[in-house]
């Protein structure tokens, strides 16, 4: 896995709640390989209108966000389905970190295993973040996760916390399975007792 | 004297024992009993041969393809689209090199797996059961704590066996009463998640409580169980009972003789205590539900079929009022438009939300001897083989296709179309499925879900309907 320590970009807003993963990639797109670039399939329906014509009015669209590598939204965001290629489609899109008040709890695992940042900040900043971002079109963002704290456009610091476990995985850029496979005996010591139980 | 032990939740009673260790930061190595695989699982399996590593506990896994295959015949060759037949193949191929117990299209026992997996009796109380699907809480039903995992984690649990969890908080979901005539499972669930929210329940497994739960079949509780995840909870659960167990006896997996009795024993001794603490409580009346229908791009977009669309100009912030306008625009619809008034063009009665016998045979009492309206095309997907020819053997096939409803072969279908079956844009469809998401049936597409009985309502009046206005006719 890619690590993840700090990073400072173009942030854009998508000030909507409940964006559900299918959104984020319809499932017409399921079946391609991971080596595919996602990113071409990111919010594909809402991006584009009935004829493939990219919509003027979706935020994405803007020139000024080609380069941005953090997404603000608003709550509930990942909600549905648990295809992990909505994960693929904003890293491959560029994106490594996500600021929500809240996050689907299948789509916030997935982004922690592929190197995307989801960072959960109280609604009201959240909020002051998207009307300073929607004010300023190409406002930068930092995010430092080893010290947890996001930097605003006015350089206040918002605070988050990150599971202590997901964090250092992500510092390093480790892979859970190897981790876990070092566990090995463990797993087999459970699996003998269970067996005589 | 010794301590009384802490009064417990099934929730805490099915976690402890398969904690296999704990890290100091919080987070539980979880073990996994049963591992449910369907056709998306192909990125997974690439997973572990990239790092060259295999499957641990075949013999704890369980494939069949749901979301790829075709609903018109059971020839994988039917797939026109060649990726998505490579998915289908991918599961076969993938399960036969791993020793991954495989029902194919050849299989009667085939079809979605969250139809199978109980009607097999692979999904037993007490049990830790994921799959690479949001929609695993189904199982939580049977009084098991199931839930969807994404790729990476199917990939480790392939190797591994294993989860790492935190463990989540609880939330109790109590019906008081009995349900009213015409009102079934689906309602309960649809009002649920408009009283909870789309994310009400994050972070929260639901525990489902109270007399309206317990009067419940199984088929009911899976439904409330199936969309958990649609109020933001990744699990669900029924706490077993008769019901679960006189349900259970005698299903392919399910234990038997001396080894069923020791189970019985067990799971009996599973539902939560009394005096157990949750940590939030939500209570409904049975009473207050009535038909529900969604009008909306949320599942919390949901409302009794006697009620209006929303009034954009009515909503508490700008914010709201614009998200309001968009979710109107796409769907077609008028502030204020009865929801009666709403014509359908297509009806979808499947998927593992609304795919089981019972679900049949309450969309067949409404069919019974009437006709699909004129302009509407309406499908029935049975929710596995056996569900189909349980179904046939019923006689409900002869009254689906008397009312002229098409009736198909067992998948996912029409919930999301991910092979072929969908919506056109512009559409508007009564589905039995679990998401009206923007898109969720075809790009363009206007979903209302509901339940089977209501679907069924739509497609002979041709519009959104009040189930309770058309009397059985046998």
């Amino acid at each position: 896995m890619q690590a993840f320590r700090q990073l400072e970009a173009v942030a854009a807003p998508l000030a909507r709640a409940n964006i559900d993963t299918d959104q984020i990639v319809p499932a017409l797109y399921l079946q391609k390989p991971r080596s595919d670039n996602f990113g071409h399939y990111l919010f594909h329906d809402v991006r584009h209108d009935a004829r493939g014509e990219r919509r003027p009015d979706f935020v994405l669209n803007a020139a000024v966000y080609a380069e941005a590598r953090i997404l603000v939204a608003g709550r509930n965001f990942g909600c549905g389905s648990s295809r992990e290629h909505a994960v693929w489609a904003l890293h491959d899109g560029g994106f490594r970190a996500v600021i929500a008040p809240s996050f689907g709890d299948i789509f916030h695992s997935n982004a922690l295993k592929n190197g995307l940042l989801p960072v959960r900040l109280p609604e009201s900043v959240v909020d002051d973040l998207l009307a300073a971002l929607l004010a300023a079109p190409g406002t930068r963002l930092r995010v430092d996760l080893e010290a947890q704290v996001v930097t605003g456009p006015q350089g206040r610091a918002e605070p988050f916390v990150t599971d202590p476990f997901a964090r250092h995985c992500l510092l390093e850029g480790l892979d859970e399975i190897d981790y876990t496979l070092t566990q090995e005996a463990r797993i087999e010591d459970f699996e003998r007792h269970r067996a005589i139980d | 004297m010794p301590l009384a032990p802490a009064p417990r939740t099934l929730f805490d009673k099915i976690w402890e024992p398969h904690v296999v260790m704990q890290r100091d930061d919080g987070q539980s190595l979880l073990y996994v009993d049963r591992h449910l695989v369907q056709d998306g699982s192909a990125p997974a399996f690439e997973m572990l041969r990239q790092r060259g590593l295999g499957v641990r506990r075949a013999d704890l896994a369980f494939a069949t393809p749901d979301h790829y295959v075709p609903t018109g015949s059971r020839r994988l060759a039917d797939i026109a689209d060649g990726e998505k037949r490579a998915m289908a193949q991918a599961l076969q191929d993938d399960s036969a090199a791993a020793g991954i117990r495989f029902f194919g299209l050849d299989d009667e026992r085939q079809g979605i797996v969250h139809v199978v997996g109980p009607e097999q009796g692979l999904s037993l109380p007490g049990a830790v059961i994921v799959c690479g699907d949001s929609h695993t809480a189904t199982h939580g039903a049977l009084g098991a704590l199931a839930f969807g995992i994404g790729a990476s984690e199917v990939a480790h649990v392939l190797a591994t066996q294993t989860l790492w969890q935190r463990k989540p908080r609880t939330l109790r979901v109590v019906i008081d009463g009995r349900l009213p005539a015409g009102v079934s499972a689906k309602d309960i669930i649809l009002g649920v998640i408009a009283k909870v929210g789309a994310g009400g329940g994050t972070g929260h497994v639901i525990e489902y409580a109270g007399e309206a739960i317990r009067a419940l079949s199984m088929e009911g509780r899976m439904t409330v169980c199936n969309m958990s995840i649609e109020a933001g909870a990744r699990a669900g659960l029924v706490a077993p009972d008769d019901t679960t167990f006189a349900w259970l006896a005698g299903r392919p997996h399910a234990p038997r003789g001396p080894t069923w009795d020791a189970a019985l024993a067990r799971w009996r001794g599973l539902p939560t205590d009394d005096g157990a603490v949750f940590d939030h409580e939500v209570r409904l009346n049975a009473a207050d539900i009535a038909p529900m229908v969604t009008w909306g791009n949320s599942p919390e977009d949901a409302l009794p079929i006697t009620g209006r669309v929303p009034d954009p100009a009515d909503a508490p912030s700008a914010e709201r009022r614009d998200a309001l306008q968009r979710t109107l625009a796409y769907m077609g619809l008028q502030p204020g438009q009865p929801l009666t008034a709403l014509s359908v063009d297509r009806v979808f009665i499947g998927s593992c939300t609304n795919g089981r016998i019972e679900d049949l045979r309450s969309a067949a009492a409404v069919a019974r001897g009437r006709r699909v309206a004129e302009g509407v095309e309406a499908w029935v997907v049975p929710g596995s083989g056996l569900v189909k020819r349980q179904a046939e053997t019923e006689g409900l096939d002869a009254v689906f296709r008397a009312a002229g409803f098409q009736w198909r072969h067992a998948g996912c279908s029409m919930c999301l179309g991910t092979n072929g079956d969908q919506v056109a844009a512009g559409q508007r469809c009564a589905s039995t499925s679990n998401r009206n998401f923007v898109g969720r049936q075809g790009p363009g597409s206007r979903t209302h879900l509901m339940s089977p009985a209501m679907a069924a309502a739509a497609a002979v009046t041709g519009r959104l309907a009040d189930v309770r206005d058309l009397p059985s006719t046998r």
